[in-house]
């Protein structure tokens, strides 16, 4: 029986609750046992390729990209579901220790299905008291019994009256509603961080909206810090503070979803706002290629093959071209709170925006790749390369 | 004419628990070259309408009404008539390109197949033109030669929008081309199946809950809600100023990167889609209608015109009411 | 753009998913636990009851293990041949329904007596099995690495080897009895069963679920006990009944080569006495025979019911 309060907090809103300090996942292909033995070590896959986050209590931090950057990895790592290569994660300035139990209460996840995340054998009430007796909490901080606090606990995510769902079963309810029991189990051991993996994917629609709106509220009723693993800048425009957009493995830029989101400085966000749809969206410049290969990392910037500023001779102009395409880089604090890993923002400054505009604009329709090249020939070409953990769809 | 003409059509389908009434009496019609958004949320009959033109659903189920393509009546094909019809009439564009595949055959092959099936070349006629088919979508001739397997997702869905220009149709129906692709490749594919549509004067159902979607590719649109079209118009007109509350829920789902509205605010519709086999009275969106009023749940709303080249079927529209004001903010 | 107003998010749309109202009646929420289990029972049946074989299978299970229950109380006297005064290898008659055998014992008495032997000799053996099996498909599937690598290499040089000769091997060392066939059958037709649980744990393993419960801090302990068993646990059980099964055979297999416990009847010990006591080349097929029908019965009966679950339980095969 642990202690019916949850230890008070250390950390002041707006500091470091959570850091993820150079962190590094590589997933292995599969090797056979004479190939393994002949020491052919299989295809690398490097999904998370030093990523440096720190997430501050109380905000919405949304880390964005395509499948296969690494997003979901992250957040993985972070539940300490995905085993580490190298780096850090610490929670509340102190680096996690080996017996994640204590950590896993004060942290929740909320996955992408919640179908496939509730186990259909169980009733609602079994699945929202699992958590209460994984950490042996038979009573709430005031005393109140079990059955007060998963009441309590789907009442917050709006599944009300809540006696009515504990004995049905996950088939039985909508997606919206499968939803909210998923954030109701993470509510109920009265979490400080909230890790959601795409939280909205699945769900229809006219759904979306208000299973966000039921994240914000309880953001601001019980002070949560809520990180948002989405490929949807859009939605990351709706609830963020702060955006981090994540390329083949590594954080290319992050700061204040306004200025991420309106005046971005790196050239790959810039190419993932134009493939938001909108009306009139498909004359805008598409980035041609797959999604990015982690087996294949290349050299540089790792974006540089594909890079609007690079392809238009932008980058030549700028004389940052040799760095481009042999420097690696990482991010530079560009305007206060607004990193970027590019060299011609390093070069630029805030300035690089505009840069950037001018670049895409000059390619017009394809932007990226050599033109006339075959969409994904050097891309993604080979599946089985990375593990599924690494793609996020 | 239009090449595709649904009139009043009602379907259900057959279970173990009685008839379910998925589509409800729905009117469309696409002119030559015309694309048409379909959107809705999932279960509002949308895809069964699809079914329904290539006659696609399970056989117990019953479609009344009239679907004609190209002239022709589809409900009442001969089997025969109604093969060649599929393909070189209309063609389809699944969701799930992945499955769609036959793993153990060429790409190259899989295509040729539909064109020879249909008389409408030889072996070798038909391999020049599945390179060309390719080339048109945006893959190398010598793709051909790869199995499912060797394809990215991207190129798969490539490989079935091949598949569905292989016999020249008049129309082709996209039911939810790109819900499984990422984002950077969603937006390839749309606009390949755009640039197509339009080079190839093709006419297009294109079917998805994604609003912002359908807004980029499509001429008009039509929101359907319980087996009904709730509101029809314009692409950008309906998208960004709807009549219909359900049409502007869904519009909101996905705002626009620096519309200031929903910074901060995400905007949703409470409740489910209604069960169809228990359809609310009146307006059947009246429970979850934010703007709902006492007279939503006895009158049941036929489509009234909204405007230049719209339609809703809201009590609001007709200013049926004084609370359209306050409803309206 | 005109947004309409939130809904608040606490708007249960309640429509979906319906509990019936004689179960929103009952109150406390044990009482309502109670009824669904009972309501799923109950749907249970009633899709056991559409399959014609399984009723037929369990009717003819019915019968069997009432005569086993039956011999259980009834007098063992007349199993005795010192004391047994019948007509030596007489054909059925009023007096032996069945004849008797070389001894002038009836054979009714003996089926009826072996079948209470063959039924507990299948039971206990097949129980044996599917621990083992379950055991080792847990831990295979769900630690997986080298755990999996090992024991898989041995449940697959388990099912290669020769069980028979095994059995004969480990007989002859214990010598024969009822524990020793219980043992036997028990430590040589596991594997199967690991193979089957292993790759149901391997799915469950991975799914959302399983996840979720890591991501709330729960341990190895708790993911099998509360989310791998209770998946895993259907297929053990309509497993479990087809091993009983294939234990009935094996059991009347060992006895008939007389490895079975020279002091107990069971159907394969008489098959085994008349086969010595030249059953065959004397015509007397109803010592024979009745036995043999039996282990048939049984086996079909035990088959059939295994067939029924497995239709209720994997709902691909239904579709059919």
């Amino acid at each position: 029986m642990s202690s019916p309060t949850p230890p008070g907090t250390k950390v002041a809103k707006g500091d470091t609750i959570l850091e993820v300090k150079d962190l590094h996942v590589t997933f292995k292909g599969r090797v056979g046992l004479l190939a393994g033995l002949r020491g052919n070590k299989g295809t690398q896959s490097r999904a998370v390729d030093g990523v440096n986050l720190q997430v501050r209590k109380g905000e919405v931090l949304a880390i964005a990209g395509e499948s296969g950057c690494g997003k979901t990895t992250t957040a993985r790592a972070i539940m300490g579901l995905q085993p580490v290569d190298a780096g850090t994660i610490k929670y509340e300035g102190k680096p996690l220790p080996r017996n994640l139990k204590p950590y896993l209460r004060k942290v929740q996840m909320v996955f992408q299905d919640p179908t496939g995340t509730l186990n259909p054998r169980q009733t609602i009430y079994e699945i929202i008291a699992e958590g209460l007796r994984i950490h042996g909490i038979d009573r709430g901080p005031g005393g109140e019994p079990e059955e007060q606090l998963v009441a309590q606990a789907l009442s917050r995510a709006g599944l009300r009256p809540p006696d009515r769902f504990f004995l049905r079963y996950p088939h039985e309810l909508s997606g919206g509603q499968r939803q909210r029991v998923v954030i109701a189990g993470a509510l109920v051991l009265e979490p400080e961080v909230i890790v959601a993996d795409e939280p909205v994917s699945n769900l229809d629609a006219s759904v979306r909206g208000e299973i966000l709106q039921l994240l914000m509220k309880l953001r601001a009723d019980l002070d949560l810090t809520i990180v948002i693993v989405t490929h949807d800048l859009g939605l990351a425009w709706t609830v963020a503070d702060r955006v981090a957009v994540m390329y083949l493995g590594r954080i290319v830029e992050i700061g204040p979803a306004e200025d991420v989101l309106l005046r971005p400085l790196h050239p790959y966000t810039k190419a993932l706002l134009d493939v938001v749809p909108e009306a009139g969206g498909l004359e805008r410049p598409i980035l041609t290629g797959e999604p990015p290969d982690p087996t294949k990392i290349p050299p540089g910037c790792r974006f540089h093959p594909r890079c609007p500023v690079v392809v238009s001779g932008k980058a030549a102009e700028l004389g940052i071209e040799a760095a481009c395409r042999g420097e690696d880089l990482g991010l530079d604090e560009i305007n206060p709170g607004h990193f970027s890993a590019c060299h011609a923002s390093r070069r630029l400054g805030a300035r690089a925006h505009e840069a950037i505009v001018e670049a895409v604009a000059a390619i017009g329709r394809e932007a990226g790749s050599e033109p006339g090249s075959e969409p994904g020939t050097d891309a993604d070409g080979s599946p089985g390369g990375t593990s599924p953990g690494a793609t996020a769809i | 004419m239009s090449v595709l003409s649904l009139k009043d059509v009602h379907i259900t389908y057959h279970t173990a628990a009685g008839g379910v009434p998925a589509v409800r009496g729905v009117d469309i019609e696409v002119a030559k070259g015309e694309v048409l958004g379909l959107a809705g949320e999932s279960g509002c009959g949308k895809s069964t309408i699809a079914g329904a033109i290539l006659r696609l659903l399970p056989s117990r189920t019953k479609v009344e009404g009239s679907i004609t393509l190209d002239g022709e009546d589809i409900l009442s094909m001969k089997l025969g008539r109604l093969r060649a019809v599929r393909w070189t009439g209309a063609s389809i564009v699944f969701q799930g390109a992945m499955h769609a595949l036959n793993p153990v055959q060429r790409v190259g092959d899989q295509i040729g197949e539909a064109i020879t099936v249909h008389n409408q070349a030889g072996e070798r006629e038909a391999k020049v033109r599945v390179g060309s088919l390719l080339e048109q979508v945006g893959l190398p001739t010598r793709r051909a030669a790869d199995y499912p397997h060797e394809l990215s997702g991207g190129q798969k869905q490539r490989v079935m929008i091949a598949m569905a220009l292989a016999c020249n149709p008049s129309l082709i129906i996209a039911d939810e081309p790109t819900t499984a692709l990422d984002v950077m490749v969603q937006a390839q594919v749309l606009r390949l199946m755009k640039d197509l549509q339009r080079d190839l004067g093709l006419s297009m159902v294109f079917i998805t809950h994604d609003l912002s979607v359908l807004v980029e590719t499509s001429d008009r649109l039509a929101i359907m809600y319980a087996g009904k079209i709730v509101e029809e118009g314009p692409a950008t007109s309906v998208f960004e100023d709807p009549k219909h509350p359900y049409t502007a829920a869904l519009a909101a789902a996905f705002p626009q990167i620096g519309d200031r509205r929903f910074r901060g605010n995400p905007t949703g519709l409470g409740g489910d889609p209604p069960d169809p086999q228990e359809i609310p009275s009146g307006c059947p969106f009246h429970p979850r209608c934010p703007a709902a009023f006492a007279d939503c749940q006895r009158t049941v709303p036929e489509l009234y015109a909204a405007g230049t080249g719209r339609r809703a079927a809201c009590l609001l529209v007709t200013g049926a009411h004084a609370s359209t004001a306050e409803v309206t903010e | 753009m005109q947004t309409p107003p939130i809904t608040p998010g606490g708007d249960p749309n309640l429509t979906s998913g319906r509990i019936p109202e004689s179960l929103a009646e009952v109150r406390s929420p044990r009482q309502i636990r109670r009824a669904r289990r009972r309501r799923a029972l109950s749907t249970f049946w009633a899709q056991y009851r559409k399959s014609k074989m399984g009723m037929a299978g369990l009717i003819i299970l019915a019968f069997f293990a009432a005569v086993a229950i039956f011999a259980v109380f009834a007098s063992k006297d007349g199993l005795d041949p010192t004391l047994v005064e019948g007509p030596r290898l007489a054909s059925p008659s009023a007096t032996y329904p069945l004849g008797t055998d070389s001894f002038g014992v009836s054979v009714l008495t003996q089926v009826i007596q072996g079948s209470k032997i063959s039924l507990l000799v299948g039971l206990v053996a097949s129980i044996m099995t599917i621990a083992i099996g379950a055991l080792v498909g847990i831990v295979s599937g769900y630690r997986g690495g080298t755990y999996d690598t090992l024991l898989m290499r041995f449940t697959d040089f388990g099912l290669v080897v020769p069980w028979l000769a095994l059995a004969i091997i480990l007989a002859s060392i214990i010598g024969p009895s009822l524990v020793t066939i219980i043992l036997v059958i028990g430590l040589t037709s596991w594997p199967g069963t690991a193979r089957l649980v292993r790759s149901q744990v391997l799915s469950v393993r991975e799914r959302p679920y399983v996840e979720r419960a890591r991501a709330l801090g729960g341990g190895n302990w708790h993911m099998i006990a509360h989310h791998v068993l209770p998946n895993v646990m259907p297929v053990i059980l309509a497993n479990a009944v087809l091993v009983v099964a294939i234990a009935i055979l094996s059991e009347t297999a060992l006895s008939f080569l007389g490895l079975g416990d020279p002091f107990s009847f069971s159907w394969g010990g008489i098959i085994e006495s008349a086969f010595n006591g030249h059953a065959t080349t004397l015509g007397a097929w109803w010592w024979i025979g009745p036995p043999g029908v039996c282990i048939v019965l049984v086996v079909l009966a035990f088959t059939m019911i295994g067939f029924a679950l497995d239709e209720i339980i994997n709902p691909k095969l239904r579709e059919r």
